[in-house]
């Protein structure tokens, strides 16, 4: 192997490892002929071919909604002594043509909540919840992360995200009011506000010493305008970890300003040293140094015995998250018109798309669809491919195939070349999505020098190398 | 003694003690659970619950509890007024998955001024409005508990669908308050509708709990009081056309027991209340948390199981199981199925 562990483990930067649920789009896996050859669960006693098939199931294609699911993926991320389990949000149901889309893994559960049973049955592993900043007040939001920080021990993360759609506000009291500029005012005002929650127990105190003024606070702001006494006292970390995802300029700046890691789509070596030289480079204005921010890309990954069948694998995979339902839906949000009678395994439709349809709802927009139109149809005639081949070779491609010895290595490159500090790892299958990753590729990352080979500290901030936010008391 | 075809039901406070360790909570549920209790309780309250004293987010804590406990159903108290009935049902609906169907809550209003700015959103308002608003939220959260028939996630690969569509609802609630389109991010939910209690004492909050809850509590040291409180309930239930036996009516009971005496005199007290038809069951709000859950079923629960009164262990495994309440059915999908004859 290229390094040896022994003379550059000084000097090499330790990778994050975050593990993400399984998503409600078409990355997620649901079904699939079950493999027999690859059963990832035997169990003594469970003889004939449909137990043992029921028991692969379990682990390729589980519920995404039961709990057995939520603590085999946390208990796996543990194991391989993962910095963080993460949980994204959706606050409505998406649609397609106005209906709701039915292509995709749907139905989650509350994230705080599930975390806070999942702070039962781990000990060390971080528990980020996605809690939409628009959609909720931050007393309230203080309270329930400053009470999951206090059942963990003090391994609590809140992604902060933005909506500003009507479409979600309908859900609400609030309703769809938010400007779209306003989305991150409210979000970096909401972040202050909840750290001045978070701060106002003095450190160490459980049961106040000044009886009523414990935990007094005011906040007087554009968006929020809220005083009285906060309930929960100071949590082991003090302030949560905050996580950034968005990616506009205003949400690079934010992220700069307030988080302490970004959750971000920018996962090639080229596009990540991009992004993470700007970002990074936003900090030094906020008086922050570089490494209170922590970078860390979602991607994906295959393993394989050897590189061909990992890209054999890969391309399995990527049929089966682009069934021919989902190739016809794909290419209706590209064209921006009901393409239903079209043949999946035929060519590309010939007619001109509609730029300004939206014909789905509480999706991320495609960024330029004439562009995407253009390079689709340069992309199919070259190599003669049917709608589905199409959407299959142009979308979706894992980030990272191959053994585990060459994933390990591509992904410690990422980290010593200032591409990324880590990866949120986003598996296809629920649960046993990233049980091959723990047990081929940590071990490799171990060796490197690049990953912790035991949990030194015990709160999430000590696993990122974070600061502890000094309290009110100690700061002045 | 006339016969009891139905058994008394138990329940337990969990409060008091250390407020912010998980495994102290994890423990006197556990203790709760070895006495067969069929739910155990915690206080909630959106503001310090006294001048300096600090308390964490009940529903959290008993989600936590949830995989450290096996049977014991598990009802945090849950305040409507300042939160969004749409995160509310999708809280409850999680604990209820997290417990694998023992989730339930107590849902209670914020009526005072300093609540109020705390969130920021509207002033007080009177506790009747408050009542009648905490009984629409009640009605939307299980509204959306049915936004998703039990039988939606089809994955049907032929079609590539992975859910029947016509199985989900929009349940376009709309109040003078508030309006929620849905359906829940979250299916339904392991009970059908998670059990839903409030606290009957106060007249304010009769009306919306003879309505809308599963079981009402009734604070008192008194049968007679009691007594009066389960007819009014019940009489109540009745005329919003619903079965009376399917509201369970606790007696609230506050106890500060010194010694197994004392644990086996509460015995003989309850007995007689309920052979004198006073609650349907107790909730015991012990006033130490470790000791008196420690006599309460090392002392109490005995005495009441040797009598026949109280279960031995937990033949079902949701809370609805446990009080006897039938697994609601989908109003939702019943609809559909009345218009597709
Ligand atoms: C990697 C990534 C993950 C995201 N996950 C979520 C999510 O789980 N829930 C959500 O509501 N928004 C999510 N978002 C959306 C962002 O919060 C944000 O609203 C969106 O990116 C628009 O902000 P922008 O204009 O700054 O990009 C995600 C964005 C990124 C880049």
């Amino acid at each position: 192997m290229s390094n040896s562990p022994g003379t550059s483990r000084t000097t090499r930067r330790a990778i994050h490892l975050a593990a993400h649920f399984p998503g409600v789009n078409n990355t997620t896996v649901w079904s699939a002929p079950p493999t027999p050859q690859a059963p990832q669960v035997s169990r003594p006693g469970s003889a004939g071919p449909t137990a043992e098939r029921s028991a692969t199931r379990q682990s390729a294609f589980g519920s995404q909604i039961d709990f057995s699911s939520f603590t085999h993926l946390a208990r796996t991320a543990e194991r391989g002594l993962f910095d963080f389990f993460f949980l994204a949000e959706g606050l409505r149901l998406r649609e397609h043509q106005g209906r709701i889309h039915d292509l995709d893994v749907v139905g989650r559960p509350e994230a705080i909540t599930v975390l806070s049973a999942l702070a039962a049955v781990t000990e060390h592993l971080g528990l980020a919840a996605t809690v939409n900043a628009t959609f909720n007040e931050p007393y309230e939001l203080a309270r329930r992360l400053a009470s999951l920080d206090h059942l963990s021990g003090g391994r609590a993360a809140w992604n902060v995200v933005t909506s500003s759609d009507a479409f979600t506000g309908e859900n609400f009291r609030r309703g769809g009011f938010l400007d779209r500029a306003d989305r991150y005012t409210r979000a970096a005002e909401f972040v202050a506000a909840a750290r001045e929650l978070w701060d106002s127990w003095p450190p160490g105190v459980e049961r106040g010493r000044t009886g009523g003024a414990t935990g007094s606070f005011a906040h007087h702001g554009q968006h929020f305008d809220i005083e009285g006494r906060f309930s929960v006292p100071r949590s082991p970390q003090g302030h949560p970890v905050v996580i950034q995802a968005g990616d506009s300029g205003e949400g690079r700046e934010f992220a700069a300003a307030t988080a302490d890691v970004v959750f971000t789509r920018h996962g090639t070596l080229e596009a990540g040293r991009e992004f993470y030289a700007d970002v990074k480079g936003r900090l030094a204005a906020y008086g922050r140094r570089p490494d209170d921010l922590k970078i860390m890309p979602g991607v994906t990954f295959v393993l394989g015995d050897t590189a061909a069948e990992a890209q054999e694998k890969a391309a399995e995979i990527r049929r089966q998250q682009i069934s021919p339902q989902t190739a016809l839906l794909t290419l209706e949000q590209v064209w921006g018109v009901d393409l239903s009678r079209y043949d999946p395994d035929g060519p590309l439709p010939d007619i001109e798309p509609d730029y300004e349809a939206q014909l789905s709802q509480g999706r991320v927009r495609q960024a330029d669809p004439r562009a995407i139109v253009a390079s689709w149809r340069a992309l199919a005639k070259e190599k003669g491919l049917s709608i589905r081949q199409t959407v299959i070779e142009a979308t979706g491609r894992q980030s990272f195939i191959g053994t585990p010895e060459a994933v390990a290595d591509e992904l410690d490159t990422f980290v010593q070349t200032d591409a990324a500090d880590g990866f949120i790892l986003i598996p296809h299958l629920t649960p046993g999505g990233l049980d091959d990753f723990v047990k081929r590729v940590v071990p490799l990352l171990q060796e490197r020098g690049s990953f912790r080979t035991r949990y030194t500290g015990s709160t999430l901030r000590a696993h990122l190398g974070l600061a502890q936010p000094l309290g009110e008391d100690t700061a002045a | 003694m006339p016969p009891l075809n139905r058994p008394l039901r138990l329940a337990v406070a969990l409060d008091g003690g250390a407020r912010y360790s998980a495994s102290a909570f994890a423990e006197r549920a556990q203790l709760a659970e070895r006495g067969a209790f069929d739910f155990i309780t915690l206080e909630d309250s959106l503001g310090q619950p006294a001048p300096g004293v600090g308390r964490l987010d009940a529903l959290a804590v008993l989600a936590s509890v949830a995989p450290a406990t096996e049977r014991i159903g598990l009802l945090p108290t849950v305040t409507t007024t300042h939160t969004e009935p749409f995160h509310l049902s999708a809280s409850i609906a999680t604990l209820d998955w997290v417990s694998r169907g023992r989730g339930g809550w107590i849902a209670d209003v914020s009526t005072s001024e300093a609540d109020a700015r705390l969130i920021g959103r509207r002033p007080a308002a009177p506790i009747d409005e408050l009542w009648h608003e905490a009984g629409e939220v009640v009605d939307v959260v299980t509204r959306l508990f049915d936004s998703w028939e039990d039988d939606a996630e089809i994955r049907d690969i032929a079609t590539g669908r992975f859910i029947d569509r016509d199985k989900l609802h929009y349940v376009d609630f709309e109040t003078a308050t508030f309006s929620v389109r849905g359906p829940s991010i979250v299916p339904r939910p392991p009970q059908g509708h998670p059990v839903t209690a409030i606290d009957a004492t106060a007249p304010h909050a009769r009306q919306t709990a003879a309505r809308y809850a599963d079981v009402a509590f009734v604070r008192t040291q008194d049968p007679d009081t009691a007594r009066a409180v389960r007819a009014d309930l019940r009489e109540r239930a009745r005329a919003w056309g619903r079965e009376p036996d399917r509201l369970i009516v606790l007696a609230s009971l506050s106890v500060d027991l010194d010694a197994s005496a004392d644990a086996v005199a509460l015995a003989e007290l309850v007995a007689a209340w309920h052979t004198d038809g006073a609650a349907d069951g107790f909730h015991f709000r012990p006033r130490d948390a470790e000791r008196d859950l420690r006599l309460l079923v090392n002392g109490t629960v005995p005495v009441l199981q040797h009598r026949g009164l109280v279960r031995h262990f937990y033949p079902g495994a949701t809370l609805r199981e446990h009080l006897g309440l039938p697994r609601p059915t989908n109003r939702y999908a019943l609809a559909r199925e009345a218009s597709a004859r």
